[in-house]
């Protein structure tokens, strides 16, 4: 008997998976030149599975921003935002972030991950209610865990189940802390934020909204979901992540609620990690202001999200609801799944693979996505590679009027 | 309907149009090791039983239940905390 005895099943999965002749938890990047070109054992590929959406990784200004600060400050911090790990850099990307949200203050983590472990952990305590969509990402689930609240799931994006649940909750003490997402990873498709603020405000509710894939890609300014749908100043706390949008990695959460810096000293996600290194603070820094002055990137993005969820589309795939940056196609089971994949990537398209139960309806997806700096010409490959497998392994089904 | 009996014929019911026929289920069997249902699945039947009983089961609740009967014991005492 072990330890890790009870891990044989997955471990029967996995060797399932890798007999099919795939491994797609295993891929490895032997080289990156841009956002969207790399080699995967030896092979060029274009890569269409990644967040980068408005290709800020390879941005020069955004490369040397970093390079000078790790110069200048070194290659790390080594220690926590409370000890000796909050430099000038960390402050003052803070003071940008609250700004360009309007808010009062912001809080920057060391991961997007841990930024919504430690803002939901700590916002909902024992006598409160916490409220997600049933399809949240995983560090709202692993944060409502860590939290002492009550966790109430609602069904997907269905505003009146939501209303239901906060009825049912009417008489007992607690605050209410909704948490949905402006884009949802899996699928690309969007929270309705407006039908949610109103059931938020006529319950007398608490608003968190992850922005962590709408960030940059949503809004006229690029705030996200919630200033798309007009309903910011219903929104107490957003959260976001600088791995997506801005290139980088690190997370944060904006509030214009009075005392919010006070969960520095017990937001436990945020003392008990060291900082983020000076040249990733100053590389997403940098991020955030091209975000702000090239609006044209996020225009790119949407003309390019619009090419392949149409080029896919019109091709027969079934597709999530909404165009986006995210376009995922639904297969019938795992086997055609990996045999897909893998034949992608022998022709030199790089997606993300989905498998459940990480998906919202029991189906395998091929996730991809695009950037801003994908040419025409990129994407069109892409979508005759996909039509070229689909056809032959009788996968496109119809199409998505 | 918060007799406990009751609710455990009403899950069964519910159950049956969900799981390959002829499978044996009883207040005993365990939702996900004997009747093979995955978690999305579980999530959806629940969700379809509280709005019938008009309540919201916790995820604590339902890190509590492993078999029906447990299912059927958590959903009364929910219907009876409402009733209060």
């Amino acid at each position: 008997m072990s330890i890790l005895d009870k891990f044989v099943p997955l471990q029967h999965a996995y060797g399932e998976l890798q007999r099919w002749g795939a491994d797609p938890f295993a891929v490895t990047f032997d080289s990156v030149r841009s956002p969207v070109e790399a080699t995967i054992d030896g092979r060029p590929v274009l890569i269409f599975g990644s967040n980068n959406y408005l290709g800020l990784t390879f941005d020069p200004q955004v490369i040397a921003s970093g390079v000078a600060a790790l110069q200048q400050y070194g290659a790390g911090t080594t220690g926590s935002r409370i000890a000796n790990g909050t430099y000038q850099g960390h402050a003052g990307l803070e003071d940008r972030l609250a700004a360009f949200f309007g808010r009062g203050s912001a809080m920057v983590f060391t991961t997007g991950y841990q930024a919504n472990l430690a803002t939901i952990s700590t916002l909902a305590g024992r006598d409160d209610y916490l409220l997600l969509d049933a399809d949240s990402h995983a560090s709202i689930y692993d944060g409502s865990r860590l939290s002492a609240a009550q966790v109430i799931r609602f069904r997907h994006n269905d505003p009146d189940d939501l209303a239901r649940r906060l009825r049912r909750l009417e008489g007992q003490p607690g605050h209410r802390l909704i948490v949905v997402e402006g884009i949802y990873s899996m699928l690309g498709d969007r929270a309705p934020l407006a039908e949610i603020a109103q059931v938020k405000r006529e319950a007398g509710a608490t608003l968190l909204v992850d922005e962590a894939h709408s960030l940059g890609v949503l809004g006229e300014n690029g705030r996200g979901g919630a200033e798309e749908a007009g309903i910011e100043d219903d929104v107490e706390f957003i959260v976001g992540t600088f791995s997506k949008s801005l290139g980088g990695i690190g997370g944060f959460c904006t509030s214009n609620q009075p005392n919010f810096d006070i969960l520095r000293l017990c937001c436990r996600p945020y003392m008990f990690t060291a900082s983020l290194p000076p040249s990733v603070i100053a590389s997403v820094q940098r991020g955030l202001e091209r975000l702000h002055e090239e609006p044209r990137l996020r225009l790119n993005l949407h003309r390019n999200a619009h090419r392949l969820y149409g080029g896919l589309s019109s091709a027969g795939f079934i597709l999530g609801p909404h165009p986006g940056p995210i376009v995922s196609v639904r297969l019938p089971d795992v086997a055609i799944a990996v045999t897909f994949w893998t034949a992608l990537l022998q022709a030199g398209i790089y997606v993300n693979l989905a498998l459940p139960p990480a998906t919202p309806d029991s189906h395998p997806l091929l996730r991809s996505s695009v950037t801003a700096v994908h040419t025409d010409d990129e994407i069109d490959q892409a979508v005759a590679a996909m039509t070229e497998i689909g056809t032959a392994l009788g996968v496109l089904e119809g199409g998505n009027d | 309907m918060t007799d406990c009996k009751e609710i455990v014929e009403h899950i069964v019911e519910h159950l049956r149009t969900v799981i390959p026929p002829g499978t044996e289920i009883s207040a005993e069997s365990r939702i996900v090791a004997d009747l093979g249902l995955d978690s999305l699945a579980v999530m959806n039947f629940v969700m379809a039983l509280e709005d019938e009983f008009d309540v919201s089961l916790t995820m604590d609740n339902l890190a509590q239940v492993e078999t029906i009967g447990d299912l059927a014991r958590t959903l009364a005492a929910l219907i009876s905390r409402v009733a209060e």
